[in-house]
């Protein structure tokens, strides 16, 4: 045994891979809660790739057979419904989580120098995870997607100068068709799933690189924070935290098990109740909120102009914001920080609790 | 210059053009073709006796969804079944004789125009005429 073990340790430099796993640690302080956030995004990551590997096996991308494949899947394979189920579930939970572990790390200023690139690359993720959505979002091929696939896109279409090419390029064609479904799975499939491989490796690089940042509250201190080791003893607790979702997704899977709905027909009105996904809520209820005309313009393109700003502002801030992560440009990045999450939380519960105007 | 640099600039310069050749059929790719607007200019969108007064029906017009609604009277109307908001299918409602569309509540009236709620313009009417025992929708003739 101990010869293999040698063997081993030899060709593949498993001596440098125990140094770097010995050497990593954690800063133990009182928000050191906020650590958790990323790793759980990681393993509901995980929980998309098997599950999503698992629904390959019988899901068929055409807009003839997709719906039709889905039922098979949730009425006739064994445990299909929880695959597709936990999916799903998975998808919302994951979003949820890497939002909670972005407005965490801005109020604890974790994109200060030099971590301008890992907040840059995390931002990237988040993207791909909310576009991993949206394309799985329409696989079924029901009315619901169907017509909100066809609002998002149109969406997309109104931005000024690439909107008809963006358009054409995610629809494929002019209108939603099964040619749409080809590309969503396309997209949904392997290239999401090829960049965010790509970028997650180069944020989890970073996060090593440079360590787990510490809040200027904390760094002020009169004495550095006590340190954990990061294998075993914060990894286990990562454990914890994991198989508390694990549990979560089997329950919310058991008890709500995924709505699969009418399958969509292109020559049928639009249903009442056509909402996105819970993620993109804030944005739809802006758009909603707005009047049909703004000094003259579309509000919609107003409402897409001011979010797409919006969103380049609190990319950039790691930029804007002071180093030390204190004085009174620290205090305003942190006002704007409360004021986005308070504003996101709060347009996001209007989708469910106003109801249409 | 020196051969150094010389090379140097040659490597960058063939890499990009190398690049850019690869590149363009790709991006080139990527964007479906335009399909010839539809040549579809009128379409037989219901058998006469389909639609009793106060019903209507989304058809098929040249790749979108067109709505054809029977007035109380027995005669017709017909629209782009598109809302101009974002593009939902609108359907009709007979109790307030109104068109709606039930993504954001957008309301338009008999003439098609947008009364209430987020869409921006009207939706564009067709002319109908009969044609022996179809209903037949014709783009008009201006445009
Ligand atoms: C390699 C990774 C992945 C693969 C191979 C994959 C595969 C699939 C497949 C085949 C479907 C269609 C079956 C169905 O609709 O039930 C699907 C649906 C879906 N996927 Fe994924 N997926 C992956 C990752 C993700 C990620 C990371 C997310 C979100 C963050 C996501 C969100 C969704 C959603 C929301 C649906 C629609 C579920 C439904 O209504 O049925 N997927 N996925
Ligand atoms: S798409 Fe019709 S009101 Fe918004």
């Amino acid at each position: 045994m101990g010869s293999v073990r040698e063997w081993l340790r030899d060709r593949l430099g498993l001596d440098e891979i125990q140094h770097l796993v010995e050497k990593k640690d954690v800063p133990v302080h009182r928000h050191s809660f906020w650590y958790y956030w990323g790793g759980m995004t990681l393993f509901l990551f995980g929980v998309q790739v098997v599950t999503g590997i698992l629904l390959l096996l019988y899901y068929r991308a055409s807009a003839d057979e997709a719906y039709e494949s889905v039922r098979f899947l949730m009425t006739q394979v064994s445990f299909g419904w929880l695959i597709r189920s936990i999916h799903s579930w998975s998808a919302n939970l994951m979003i949820g989580a890497a939002m909670i572990h972005m407005f965490s790390t801005f109020l604890m200023k974790s994109y200060r120098t030099p971590r301008e690139v890992t907040w840059l690359s995390g931002m990237v993720l988040l993207g791909l995870s909310m576009a991993f959505g949206f394309s799985g979002y329409l696989l079924p091929w029901n009315q619901l997607a169907f017509f909100a696939t066809k609002v998002g896109t149109d969406i997309v279409g109104a931005v000024p100068g690439v909107g008809h090419f963006l358009l054409r390029f995610l629809r494929g064609g002019d209108q939603i068709t099964g040619g749409t479904l080809t590309r969503f799975f396309g997209f949904h499939v392997a290239i999401l799933p090829a960049v965010t491989t790509l970028i997650l490796g180069m944020h989890l690089y970073l996060v090593q690189r440079h360590g787990m940042s510490v809040p200027p509250s904390v760094e002020q201190g009169p004495t550095p924070p006590p340190r954990m080791k990061f294998v075993p003893n914060f990894l286990l607790r990562d454990m914890v935290g994991w198989l508390a979702a694990l549990g979560l997704l089997a329950l919310l899977a058991a008890l709500f098990p995924w709505e699969l709905g009418i399958k969509a027909d292109p020559y049928v009105p639009a249903p009442a109740g056509i909402k996105p996904e819970w993620y993109f809520g804030w944005m739809f209820q802006t758009l909603r909120m707005l009047p049909s005309h703004i000094l003259g313009l579309e509000g919609e393109l107003v409402g897409i102009l001011g979010i797409g700003l919006a969103g380049m502002v609190w990319l950039v801030v790691p930029f804007l914001d002071d180093v030390r992560g204190i004085g009174p440009r620290a205090r305003f990045w942190r006002i704007v920080g409360v004021i986005a999450i308070l504003y996101v939380t709060v347009f996001t519960l209007m989708v469910y609790r106003g109801g249409t105007p | 210059m020196k051969r150094r640099d010389f090379l140097d600039w040659l490597f960058w310069i063939s890499g990009t053009t190398v690049g850019a050749f690869v590149l363009y059929p790709v991006v080139r790719y990527l964007v479906p073709p335009e399909m010839p607007e539809a040549a579809t200019r009128r379409v037989n969108a219901a058998r006469g006796d389909e639609l009793a007064p106060g019903a209507f029906k989304i058809f098929p017009f040249g790749g979108e969804p067109g709505i054809l609604i029977r007035n109380p009277d027995g005669s017709y109307r017909a629209f782009s079944a598109v809302c101009t908001h974002l593009g939902c299918t609108v359907q009709y409602r007979p109790g307030e004789r109104m068109i709606w569309c039930a993504c954001h509540d957008g309301f338009y009236d008999l003439e098609g125009r947008n009364v209430s709620g987020p869409p921006p313009r009207p939706l564009e009417r067709y002319d109908v005429h009969l044609a022996g025992d179809e209903v037949v929708v014709e783009k008009a003739q201006t445009a």
